[in-house]
């Protein structure tokens, strides 16, 4: 049995809908990470899992039950919020316990679970400050130990991390994950930055402009993005997209002339206006006389160390490859690539969807098992 | 800080020295005169340096002045307003901010509207109100009919009356009923983030809770700066207590009392002994303003902007 | 100010607003209302309810040339105080704006007046000012009968000004104060790169900036003039000599109370209450517009 269910939930703000009927089960234990521009609704998904906003349409289940008209205390979640939203006047110890204040939890039983928590993510040594005598990093501690102590079935994170630094944001990371692995509870995670999703998820949601573009584990959104905008969302540099359609000759013709030698792409997606896409690692780069070698020139590079990013140009569209060759490229310079077909993805342009090999469109809200 | 040559230096001393001596001379000549004996105070031109009669005089117009009374009275009715005003304040702001129901827009309109009429101004009108201060309840009753109906079933003539002249009330409720306060507290309730009460309700408190464990305690520095405010300006309230007491004796205000203090066309002109009423009057709310200016600045401020 | 994290309940804001709507309702609406039904009706001498009067009761006072007389008198009150206190505040506040060392002492004293009661310092100018006493009054020595503001309507008014102007400075510099100290260093400082002296920089950056609260405080001021000044002139000249020195409200205050006319005193409480709302209004408009720098 999932431990949440959302079926076909809208939200309408002052006559706007602004999440258009999401479907999605998580399961209990699993960590997942909604991941989306700003403005895509995914925030909005998560405070209505909470009981902070309405639910228009549609209905929520925690563990079975219903909970579209329940208060949030009845929930049985908990949060952590973006500026963590602790309560200025109280101490650390009492930040923590107010849960268990208000949920009359005896006295003696409150301070051994304040203590035990604060314990589990090092906040002992604080526990009579205020939190504006904390650091960053430390508030962010007793934003989550304010969650966990009052053991909840659902722990919400609202982009817990968007104000730290970005070393802060690594270890806090790995926190998150090894307390979530330790503790076992279902995790709602909300966050725009896709590193931090790619790393803590056990399950990925990508929403859209109020739609949920695809639901899968990282590796698949990475490998199958379900559709145009999430090809073009995760990864970063961003993948390689070019429109054009395919010929009967086998030919994808692109841009001002361009032609792409794509014979199985072109049987399976004859004539049809397409985005066709590729990584930018798996473009690679090869000699003039590389038989499917595609000749390109060079806009400019950017050194990453260890490698570096091509930008070039082929006929006119622009394309990135991941260059970890020795010998150095100047702007204006020829260059030539090749990929195989296997690693290339094709989506209608019209519906932005993926037309996989087969030529099925992948439905949003096709939950890719396990 | 630009422009640090000693002459502009001395410039600026000179300006705030001229300003203290026009602000604190009217405090000295209250202070000197206070403490001289009739023939000094009499004496012309007068002189302007304390003299050893400030007991005596300071006893003399409290005796004169029934002052024990007086001050107490004031206490009274400035603890009372600032009292009523701060728990009213925070309790209509927390439901004008925090509450959404549909009348929530008229309700802010029907309360802030009163900032914009002082008391001065509908003085006579209101002092009608105090004569019975049910009075638009029991016209409310007569209009709808209720008044007849019940006299019709029972016999029973509904007559409501609260006579607020010469009593405490009288002199507390009119000075309550304007939105100074509630307007400070709704300028401080808005900068509550919004995240604060959802994680009070994340944590499982309910409305009312939220209002006694955090915003209560959270505005405690605007309590304070209120409080301060509203004891001066109550405290120093004149027209008001003048026409709702007609029983000096026992519900007279000091503020008030000091209209009597002053020598009469002629009698013994003691501008000592009046001069010493003054002073004791006018002590409280001063040491209010001079020990707590921290707080009644940021009040003032944050009231009147 | 819509607020995402709301209650809901439908009883509960009344409960909280309960208290607050029924003193309000009470003490203010009933009677406003009153004093229009008061304005509009006449008292029969002889009892038996009010005589719908329309418009009488204006007329009445407006064809009064005395209460033209206050109603100027109250203008010119209102320009002369408000200008000089504001005027005495600003020059203090701009300097003690250079926060130079011991500031703080005179910067706190500055606020005392705005503690004492209208009476209180009434009862004290009455004694500066007095022609018997040995202050001013000294000048009588040197020229018999020159002082005496018990006859003399003009100096009797001047001394209710200058004591009302006086009582003023406390809240005035508080204002001044505290919008200077709002304008970021910054801006002097850039003012004086550009080779602009003290003098100049203040008129041509600092006054423009605090130019909001200025506004803000004639408005404050001139409703004050009308409010506060009961308690001055009812301890220093109780209106005279010969309703010299009676305003606006001074003078609702006798014929409501001294003269039970009470028709009369709601006719002139309306006009009263007209110009103060008029003049909130305005206030409410300006703060719309008012300029903001972090």
């Amino acid at each position: 049995m999932s431990q949440i269910s959302i079926k076909a939930v809208k939200k309408v703000f002052q006559k706007t809908e602004v999440i258009h009927g999401v479907d999605v089960e998580i399961e209990a234990g699993e960590f997942v990470v909604i991941l989306g521009p700003s403005g895509c609704g995914k925030s909005t998904l998560l405070r209505m899992i909470a009981g902070l906003e309405d639910i228009s349409g549609g209905e929520i289940a925690i563990g079975g039950k219903v909970v579209n008209q329940l208060e949030p205390r009845e929930r049985g979640c908990a949060m952590v919020f973006q500026n963590y939203a602790l309560y200025p006047h109280m101490t650390v110890r009492q930040n923590i316990g107010y849960a268990l204040k208000v949920a009359r939890v005896p006295k003696a039983e409150r301070e051994a679970r304040v203590l035990k928590v604060a314990q589990a993510v090092s906040l002992e040594p604080y526990l009579d400050r205020r939190p504006a005598e904390l650091s960053g990093g430390q508030r962010q501690r007793v934003a989550m130990a304010r969650a966990m102590v009052r053991e909840p079935k659902v722990f919400l994170f609202d982009e817990p991390f968007s104000n730290l630094d970005a070393k802060l944001r690594v270890a806090m990371r790995a926190e998150v994950r090894n307390l979530h692995r330790s503790l076992g509870v279902t995790s709602v995670f909300v966050t725009h930055d896709q590193t931090e999703a790619m790393t803590l998820a056990d399950r990925l949601i990508v929403m859209n402009s109020g739609y949920v573009e695809q639901v899968g584990r990282p590796s698949e959104v990475y490998h199958h993005p379900a559709s145009l905008f999430v090809a073009d969302f995760i990864g970063s540099p961003a993948m390689n997209l070019v429109r054009g359609f395919f010929g009967e000759d086998g030919y994808f013709r692109h841009g001002k002339g361009g032609m792409l030698n794509l014979p199985d792409l072109a049987k399976a997606h004859l004539s049809r206006e397409v985005s066709i896409g590729i990584r930018p690692e798996l473009v690679r780069r090869v000699d003039a006389s590389h038989k499917d070698a595609i000749a390109a020139v060079v806009d400019y590079t950017e050194e990453l160390g260890a490698s570096r990013l091509v930008y070039a140009r082929v006929d006119g569209s622009p394309i990135i490859a991941v260059d970890d060759g020795n010998n150095a490229l100047g702007t204006g310079m020829p260059v030539h690539f090749a990929m195989s077909e296997s690693d290339i993805h094709v989506f209608d342009h019209t519906t932005g969807r993926r037309a996989d090999h087969a030529g099925r469109p992948v439905r949003a809200t096709d939950s890719v098992s396990a | 800080m630009i422009e640090r040559s000693p002459f502009f230096d001395a410039v600026t001393y000179a300006v705030m020295i001229i300003g203290l001596a026009m602000v604190i001379f009217p405090f000295w000549v209250v202070i000197v005169a206070a403490s001289q004996s009739l023939h000094e105070v009499s004496r012309v031109p007068i002189a302007l340096w304390p003299s050893d009669q400030l007991w005596v005089n300071l006893a003399e117009a409290w005796d004169r002045g029934g002052l024990g009374t007086k001050m107490t009275n004031s206490f009274i009715v400035a603890v009372g307003v600032t009292v009523g005003k701060i728990t009213l304040a925070a309790m209509s702001a927390f439901a004008i901010v925090f509450f959404t129901f549909r009348a929530r827009m008229v309700c802010f309109w029907l309360i802030f509207i009163t900032l914009m009429l002082p008391l001065e101004v509908r003085i006579v009108p209101t002092y009608a109100i105090a004569a019975n201060a049910l009075l638009p309840f029991q016209t409310i009753l007569d209009t709808v009919g209720i008044t007849w109906l019940v006299q019709q079933v029972s016999g029973f003539q509904i007559a409501l009356n609260w006579n607020l002249l010469n009593s405490y009330t009288g002199l507390i409720l009119p000075l309550v009923a304007t939105a100074t306060g509630t307007f400070l507290y709704r300028q401080f309730f808005m900068t509550i983030p919004d995240e604060l009460a959802e994680a009070s309700k994340m944590d499982g408190a309910s409305a009312m809770r939220f209002f006694w464990d955090v915003l209560i305690p959270l505005s405690r520095t605007n309590m304070l700066a209120l409080a301060t405010i509203m004891f001066v300006s109550s405290w120093n309230q004149y027209l008001w207590p003048l026409l709702i007491t007609t029983d000096r004796a026992n519900f007279g205000t000091a503020v008030m009392q000091l209209r009597f203090l002053i020598p009469t066309m002629n009698g013994t002109p003691d501008w000592n002994v009046t001069m010493a009423g003054a002073l004791i009057i006018m002590l409280p709310p001063l040491l209010v303003v001079a020990l707590m200016q921290r707080w009644f600045v940021r009040g003032l401020i944050s009231r009147d902007k | 100010m819509e607020r995402r994290a709301v209650y809901r309940n439908k009883v509960l804001p009344w409960m909280l607003l309960g208290p607050q709507l029924i003193l309000v309702l009470v003490f203010f609406y009933w009677p406003t209302s009153q004093a229009l039904y008061w304005a509009f009706t006449l008292e029969q001498p002889w009892g038996g309810g009010n005589l719908w009067a329309g418009l009488d009761n204006f007329l009445y006072i407006f064809r009064d040339n005395r209460y033209w007389g206050t109603v100027l008198r109250s203008a010119f009150y209102a320009m002369c105080t408000t200008g000089l206190s504001m005027l005495v505040a600003l020059t203090l506040a701009s300097f003690v704006d250079r926060a130079l060392k011991g500031t703080k002492i005179f910067q706190s004293v500055f606020i005392w007046p705005y503690a004492i009661a209208a009476p209180a310092a009434g009862v004290a100018f009455r004694f500066i000012f007095s022609p018997e006493a040995g202050l001013v009054g000294g000048i009588n020595e040197i020229w018999p009968g020159i002082w005496d503001p018990s006859t003399n309507g003009i100096q009797a008014l001047g001394m209710v000004i200058i004591c009302h102007a006086w009582l003023g400075i406390g809240y005035n510099f508080v204002f001044f104060l505290a919008a200077l100290q709002m304008i970021p260093r910054s801006i002097s400082e850039a003012g004086a790169m550009d080779g602009a002296r003290p003098l100049q920089r203040m008129f041509d950056l600092q006054l423009p900036l605090i130019a909001p609260t200025a506004f803000f405080l004639l408005i404050m001021n001139i409703i004050s003039s009308f409010t506060d000044s009961f308690g001055l002139i009812d301890t220093m000249t109780e209106g005279g000599p010969v309703g010299q020195t009676e305003v606006m409200v001074y003078k609702i205050y006798v014929d409501g109370f001294k003269g039970l006319d009470y028709s009369g005193a709601a006719a002139q409480s309306i006009v009263l209450m007209l110009l103060v709302i008029g003049l909130t209004f305005i206030q409410f408009k300006w703060v719309e517009r008012r300029v903001h720098y972090n």
